[in-house]
């Protein structure tokens, strides 16, 4: 038997079979990609291997005994890690007293000679650089990333589980932590790594389990595989993989940004002298490493945040001035997906139709909410974009992470905008879904609307856009034709080295 | 000069630091309970509690062991029931201190009422001697700090030893760093194998042994006899300093000594005509803790800093399964 097997796992939230009789064999000194779509199950699978949910049926083997997690310490002890994918660290604790905290260290006081010890050795064996004092706020998502991963290694686990762990890494970040994983694999560990990312499933991993709609469909070797199949496997149909940038005529000039700067809370710039412009019918890719003031420029375009200097200009009128509500008036939509997916835009504890409503209502007449019209719209945006929930009555936040982005873009899309910002539209989002919004967007690049798509997968936005704008800590670093530039050109960018 | 610090100001400070003392227990038991992540307004019903507790334990057995713990058993009860009803059913923090404090009022007035009214502990001279206040040999002969400082009752030595071991445990203990995990990001802590239910169990019933005991002040060391009400909405102003002092137990010593000057100034300022302003009337002086409680929630919502946040899942009910 495989050192790690979960066996006829099924759990099941309220009206959702999120993994029905799933088996699921890991071995020592291999790396294995979970696939699948949003809402297939992966993570939730993975979270019962590591005690957070429990099964409803279902038996789990490790090194060939049956073990039961009535929580996550237990999982813990049997040498089970998981770095989630929105990682569980306390923001105002120090890089070491995240480490320290609960299984890390034993003893009575909180800082250790022997947990420095271990740390440094592990750091050592796996390639892993870590700066100790440096707290959690002030650290990149890569830092935080490998204090994760130096949390989980020093509670001893040997079964290290990664969640989606390349969504906001830059492509020079993604290979560091391949080798940290080639690293552990080497050293006996089992590793296995969800992901939707075929490039990196193929590159990493040794074997591959596919997971659809809450049912295992196949594990096979990577080797013997290819994107394509895998692809058809996961959606449970052939897909195009090539993405589309339609070429269109640019039209009139829609949006101006002129020297626009916007002060954060601690009082610096976190938009410094932004210029630049949109036209009608193109899409502009913005991307930067996160929090390099992409949510910035969309929320003081929006007008959501404060503009400092400078001005903005949309179809020859200022709109710096202007209220949140106007600038939705003037044909200008936002849809921000925010890394908790739930921060923003939407209400969780209300249902679909409710949350389509939020907007929609100032379009209607008279005093009263028209309920049956929201109805319309949300069953119509359910269809579109294949939202997978039981009805537009549905609560939000018991939808998939995916399902909930596309009942938020689709809100805005339906309002008919002339300029669409979206930022992080895909994010975590699976293949169909993301390529279903590639085509959303393209279509309506060819409608005219004026596009503002604020990525993170560089390969998406360079096959996406029709320009490229780079940024890094609140500043243009360049505007490039993605079709002349490379993958590598745009990482040096990004992290603020300019050629 | 000399002799206006010596014969004014001395006794004045000292007054300043006895009414401060019940108030500083008060808001570690607070403080320890909101490092756990939970906001907990039943100080006040806590407290009273433990004041009617205290003053019927001393009333019945003349000792001052178990009056005290008899008063902190009983703060304890109540952080029990406010325990079980935000941890285990996962209720909401807000409504249930807020129940908590009018149970704890209730419950006072009713047991006072029926036993404990026109009783007196002032014959109890075992319980009433221990909470003199004890004049340290050689140190409190210091000139004017010697009185202040060291000629104190076991309320002000309480408060001060539990707010420093507090301070050595969230900073340097393991239990402590786990505590505040547990605080901030309760997800995280249950990821790292910390027993989050237990944790907060056993902080919040430590905060509500601590609110009993500074209740136990109001009843047999400020007066002996029972009043209705005795504690006057202090717990409340414990609530506010668990703010001021941004959960930081050893800023909550200068923060409850702070107010505890505006409580002293009630009784020193009474009757005095004051040049320029003339006497004030005592219903002023009375509000004056109760207004600077507002005015120094003000200027601290002001100034933000990072480190100075309260505990990030304050507030929020943890369930594992939450998606």
């Amino acid at each position: 038997m495989a050192y790690v097997r979960l066996e006829n796992i099924t759990k099941i939230f309220g009206s959702v079979t999120a993994n029905d009789k799933i088996t699921f064999e890991v071995e020592k000194g291999e790396i294995h990609a979970l696939l699948g779509e949003n809402g297939s199950g992966k993570s939730t699978l993975m979270n019962i291997l590591s005690g957070i949910y429990a099964p409803n049926s279902g038996s789990i083997y490790i090194g060939g005994k049956e073990v039961a997690f009535a929580s996550p310490k237990d999982s813990i002890d049997a040498g089970i890690g998981m770095v989630h994918q929105h990682f569980k660290l306390v923001d105002v604790f120090t890089a070491r007293e995240n480490i320290a905290a609960g299984k890390g260290s034993r003893g009575f006081w909180s800082s250790t000679a022997e947990l420095n010890k271990r740390i440094a050795d592990i750091a050592e064996k796996y390639g892993l650089a870590v700066e100790l004092d440096k707290k959690i706020y002030d650290m990149s998502v890569s830092e935080k990333q490998t204090v994760e991963i130096m949390k989980v290694l020093c509670r001893g686990a040997d079964i290290l589980i990664l969640d989606e762990p390349t969504a906001v890494l830059t492509p020079q970040e993604i290979q560091i932590l391949f080798d940290i994983l080639r690293n552990m694999k080497k050293a006996g560990c089992a590793v296995v790594i969800i992901t939707h990312k075929l490039n990196e499933v193929m590159e990493i991993s040794d074997r591959v389990t596919v997971l659809q709609k809450g049912k295992c469909i196949e594990t096979l070797k990577t080797s013997e595989t290819n994107p394509q199949q895998l692809t058809e496997m996961m959606v449970g149909k052939a897909v195009n993989l090539d993405i589309e940038c339609v070429p269109m005529e640019r039209g009139r000039k829609l949006l101006s940004l002129d020297k626009v700067c916007v002060k954060n809370k601690e009082n610096r710039n976190a938009l410094d002298e932004v210029s630049f412009d949109v036209f009608s019918g193109e899409i502009l890719g913005i991307a930067g490493i996160a929090g390099s003031g992409q949510k910035e420029l969309c929320e003081a375009i929006a007008g959501l945040e404060k503009v400092s200097e400078g001005d903005i200009i949309f179809k020859d009128e200022s709109i710096v001035q202007l209220s949140p509500r106007d600038i939705i008036r003037r044909g200008i939509t936002m849809s921000f997906v925010p890394e908790d997916r739930l921060g923003m835009g939407l209400v969780a504890g209300m249902d679909i139709v409710e949350n389509v409503l939020l907007k929609a209502y100032q379009n209607m007449p008279g005093m009263f909410i028209n309920r049956a019209e929201g109805r319309r719209i949300a069953d119509d945006i359910i269809e579109r974009f294949q939202i997978y929930t039981p009805s537009a009555s549905h609560t939000v936040k018991k939808l998939s992470g995916g399902n909930i982005q596309k009942v938020l873009l689709g809100r805005e899309i339906n309002l008919n905008p002339e300029l669409l910002i979206t930022a992080y539209p895909v994010r975590g989002l699976d293949i169909g879904a993301s390529y279903k919004i590639y085509d959303i967007l393209n279509e309506q690049k060819q409608k005219g609307v004026g596009i503002i798509f604020v990525g993170e997968d560089l390969d998406v936005l360079l096959h996406l856009c029709d320009r490229l704008m780079v940024m890094h800590s609140g500043k243009i670093m360049d505007i490039v034709d993605p079709k002349s530039v490379t993958k590598e050109q745009v990482g040096m960018l990004m992290m603020g080295h300019k050629q | 000069m000399i002799d206006f610090l010596l014969d004014q100001l001395a006794p004045f400070l000292q007054t300043a630091l006895r009414m401060g003392s019940p108030i500083l227990i008060a808001t570690l038991g607070g403080i320890i309970c909101e490092k756990a992540g939970h906001l907990n307004l039943g100080v006040e019903g806590m407290m009273l509690m433990g004041a009617i507790t205290a003053f019927m334990t001393a009333y019945n057995t003349n000792n001052i062991f178990l009056t005290l713990f008899a008063a902190g058993m009983a703060g304890l009860v109540g952080a029990l029931i406010y325990a079980f009803i935000t941890v285990t059913l996962r209720a909401n923090h807000t409504v249930t201190g807020l129940v908590l404090s009018i149970f704890g009022a209730g419950y006072a007035t009713y047991i006072g009422s029926t036993s404990a009214v026109g009783k007196s502990i002032a014959d109890k001279t075992n319980v009433v001697n221990a909470i003199q206040d004890i004049e340290i040999p050689y140190l409190s002969d210091i000139p004017f700090i010697g009185p202040v400082i060291f000629g104190q009752s076991i309320y002000f030595y309480l408060g001060i030893a539990v707010a420093v071991i507090m301070y050595l445990y969230l900073k340097k203990t393991k239990a402590g760093l786990n505590l505040r995990m547990v605080g901030e990001n309760p997800g995280a802590a249950d990821a790292s194998g910390i027993n989050v239910a237990l944790y907060k169990y056993i902080h919040i019933l430590a905060g509500g042994f601590l609110c009993g005991i500074a209740g136990s002040f109001y009843s047999i060391k400020l007066v002996r006899t029972w009043t209705s009400g005795p504690t006057a909405g202090d717990g409340w102003i414990a609530v506010a300093l668990i703010i001021f002092a941004t959960w930081n137990p050893l800023k909550a010593i200068f923060g409850s000594f702070f107010f505890g000057v505006f409580k002293g100034l009630q009784f020193k300022i009474q009757n005095v005509a004051l040049p320029v302003i003339g006497t004030i009337k005592p219903q002023y002086l009375e509000m004056l803790p109760y207004i600077m409680t507002v005015v120094v929630l003000v200027f601290i919502a002001v100034k933000k800093k990072r480190e100075n946040q309260p505990p990030n899942a304050l507030g929020a009910p943890y369930f594992r399964e939450e998606r």
